[in-house]
């Protein structure tokens, strides 16, 4: 069967998804419910969660009736890349320090994109690591180590 | 009136110290600079630049703010003009007519006449925003819980009904925003919700994270997709700034027309700034005897709808900071900037905190008279800055995104959290579901709960409270009577014609 809708049809499918997680996550945990006058941790989530699931399942029924665009591709190289360099950066920046975690991040997120050209991404992440490390570090006193840990 | 000009004057009395003054400078000009940038929003400018403003004092931290605010504001105008790349989605109409000037050579007279109409317009909606503000948030005291869940009920859906796009999906956002803001510990019983035993969630979800993510990460990664074309700048055409007399003469009335609905519109729950533009616009068409000069290179359609922007963007802090609502993404971050730093938005904070709000809206008045001295003589450094490619930017911009996540909680925890929601905020792109309904529901989750649980609390569990007490049923009247409007064919198709550009 051809979908009519797909943007339409998937985004009631994620809100299905999501709605219905959440309120197995209220049931499967047992977040207690309460009354209607002294409402437990699980009430209002649990409220919300039914209603997100069941809005999930009208929208995949209009989806039917309604006709609209195509889900253009996805484009998983920057995705890929980009969110990848983020991540890195994030379990790099206390182990090996500011200076080297931004290279990384520059480096990386740059293969992202159209045009990759190593020298002009190493030279940028030169620059950007030494600014930062002066900006944040010496400037603005955040308390990143600039070099790894091991070493210093 | 007396009373108004004692609390501007206490107002400037703050703003006017020299370590303020220059947050607001440095709040302006930091603004300016990543709003030049081609595909970063005002949302994301301030989720990126909110962790620098953490450790200052909270009348600083504000003051620096709402700077980064306007200036990311006047920064999305400067490259809708010069290269017809509106830096944020209030700037795509100025773009229609802006770029068409600076292509006749004349960017100097467009940037100069978007500069000086937005502030004008800044001048007129501060002066409403310090007049409005008290007798509001008397009103605001007559709230109980019933009312205010009931308040948010009706800005959730009037944000839905101004908003663009399609109205269920952006309810679903709301709600899937709600949901996610009760993510960490529940303040009522102590226990940890849907935290999963990972204890930076047991605080839950960062918003600058939420933000970042969905703003800031998934604008890249669209950018990305899309192949970087050659970008006609009109560098060396900047030469004469000033507008002729004749220029003058036909943008006042337009600058009038779209201060006074951006003012209005400002205030209402919703599109705020891009509904106000869109609308400007809209109505110059329809007021001037010559519609079809519209596109081509009108000054008019550049004053109004950028007179129009700047007036919502200041009047929309009104319902901010009488109510503690956000009206829009924007003040959500606003809200949760203050809440950070100990404040706790909402109508006691004019007498509680005075010189907060009045410095702060003393400030917004200088931050836009320093606009305009500074980013006149500043746009030669602009144009420079759009003449570097993408390719070269993006991996900076991230730079500036993962040391202000990084440095919340100093653990790596927020970091991979953004990537999420950078991801989510990549797929919301792709099936069409505006992200901003999201935000202020995630803002909005926590306060929702609360105020249900005080209110049916005192009802005993009887939800018809919310029905009976007057003020209550009113807003949710209101609230269900817009829902209904907006599912009526004949008003849809108006409200999809509201927001087409030509």
């Amino acid at each position: 069967m051809k979908l009519k809708n797909p943007k339409d049809f998937w985004s009631g499918v994620m809100f299905c998804l999501i709605g219905f997680a959440f309120a197995a996550v209220v049931k499967i945990y047992d977040y207690p419910m309460g009354t209607p006058a002294r409402m437990g941790p699980g009430y209002f989530p649990f409220a919300l969660a039914l209603i997100l699931g069941f809005l999930g399942v009208a929208i995949i029924v209009e989806s039917m009736v309604t006709s609209g665009e195509a889900v253009s591709k996805f484009a998983w190289r920057p995705l890929i890349w980009v969110l990848g360099a983020f991540v890195v950066f994030g379990l790099t920046a206390k182990l090996l320090g500011l200076a080297i975690a931004i290279v990384l991040l520059v480096v990386i997120s740059s293969y992202g994109g159209h045009e990759f050209k190593w020298k002009e991404a190493i030279i940028s992440s030169v620059i950007l690591a030494v600014s930062s490390v002066a900006v944040f570090v010496y400037g603005l006193k955040l308390p990143f180590p600039i070099w790894p840990e091991f070493l210093g | 009136m007396e009373q108004l000009l004692a609390n501007l004057s206490l107002g400037f009395g703050v703003a006017m110290t020299f370590s303020n003054l220059l947050y607001c400078l440095i709040g302006c000009l930091l603004g300016t600079l990543i709003g030049v940038l081609p595909g970063i929003g005002p949302v994301a400018t301030i989720a990126m630049l909110l962790p620098a403003t953490f450790t200052l004092p909270p009348e600083s931290s504000l003051i620096m703010l709402a700077g980064i605010y306007y200036g990311a504001q006047y920064g999305g105008s400067t490259t809708a003009i010069l290269i017809n790349i509106p830096g944020e989605s209030s700037s795509v109409v100025t773009a229609l007519d802006g770029y068409q000037m600076a292509r006749q050579g004349r960017a100097g007279p467009a940037l100069a006449t978007a500069a000086l109409g937005s502030f004008f317009a800044g001048c007129v909606a501060t002066f409403l925003l310090a007049a409005a503000a008290p007798p509001l948030a008397q009103l605001a005291f007559k709230f109980g819980p019933a009312e205010y869940f009931s308040l948010m009920v009706l800005g959730l859906i009037a944000a839905v009904v101004l908003a663009h796009g399609s109205v269920i999906k952006a309810v679903g956002m709301i709600i899937l925003g709600l949901m996610l803001g009760l993510v960490g510990t529940d303040v009522n019983s102590g226990m940890a919700r849907f935290s999963f035993s990972i204890p930076e969630l047991a605080d839950g979800i960062g918003f600058v994270a939420v933000a970042m993510g969905v703003f800031g990460l998934a604008e890249i990664m669209k950018n990305l997709e899309e192949v970087e074309g050659e970008r006609e700048v009109f560098l060396n055409k900047v030469t004469n700034l000033w507008p002729s007399k004749q220029d003058f003469k036909d943008a006042w009335g337009a600058v009038l027309r779209g201060t006074a609905l951006g003012s209005l519109l400002g205030i209402l729950p919703g599109g705020g700034a891009v509904l106000a533009s869109f609308a400007a616009y809209t109505l110059e068409k329809k007021v001037a005897k010559d519609p079809s000069r519209f596109g081509k290179g009108d000054i008019r359609g550049v004053a109004s709808p950028e007179s129009a922007n700047n007036a919502a963007a200041q009047t929309s802090f009104i319902p901010l900071l009488t109510l503690g609502i956000p009206p829009n993404p924007v003040m959500a971050l606003m809200v949760g900037a203050m809440i950070i730093q100990g404040i706790q938005p909402g109508p006691q904070v004019m007498s509680e905190r005075p010189q907060l709000f009045w410095g702060m809206i003393a400030s917004m008045w200088i931050g836009n008279l320093m606009l305009i001295v500074l980013n006149l003589p500043l746009i030669g450094i602009w144009i420079k800055l759009l003449t570097v490619p993408y390719r070269l930017l993006y991996p900076a911009i991230l730079v500036f995104c993962a040391i202000g996540v990084y440095s919340l909680s100093n653990s790596p925890t927020d970091v991979v959290i953004t990537a999420v929601f950078g991801f989510l905020g990549y797929l919301f792109v792709k099936l069409e579901c505006e992200p901003a309904p999201l935000l202020l529901g995630f803002i909005l989750g926590p306060m929702m709960e609360e105020n249900l649980r005080r209110a049916m609390l005192l009802s005993r569990g009887d939800a018809t409270v919310f029905f009976t007490r007057p003020l209550s049923a009113t807003l949710l009247a209101v609230a269900a009577f817009l829902l209904v409007l907006i599912l009526l064919p004949a008003i849809r198709k108006k409200r999809e014609e509201a927001f087409v550009e030509e």
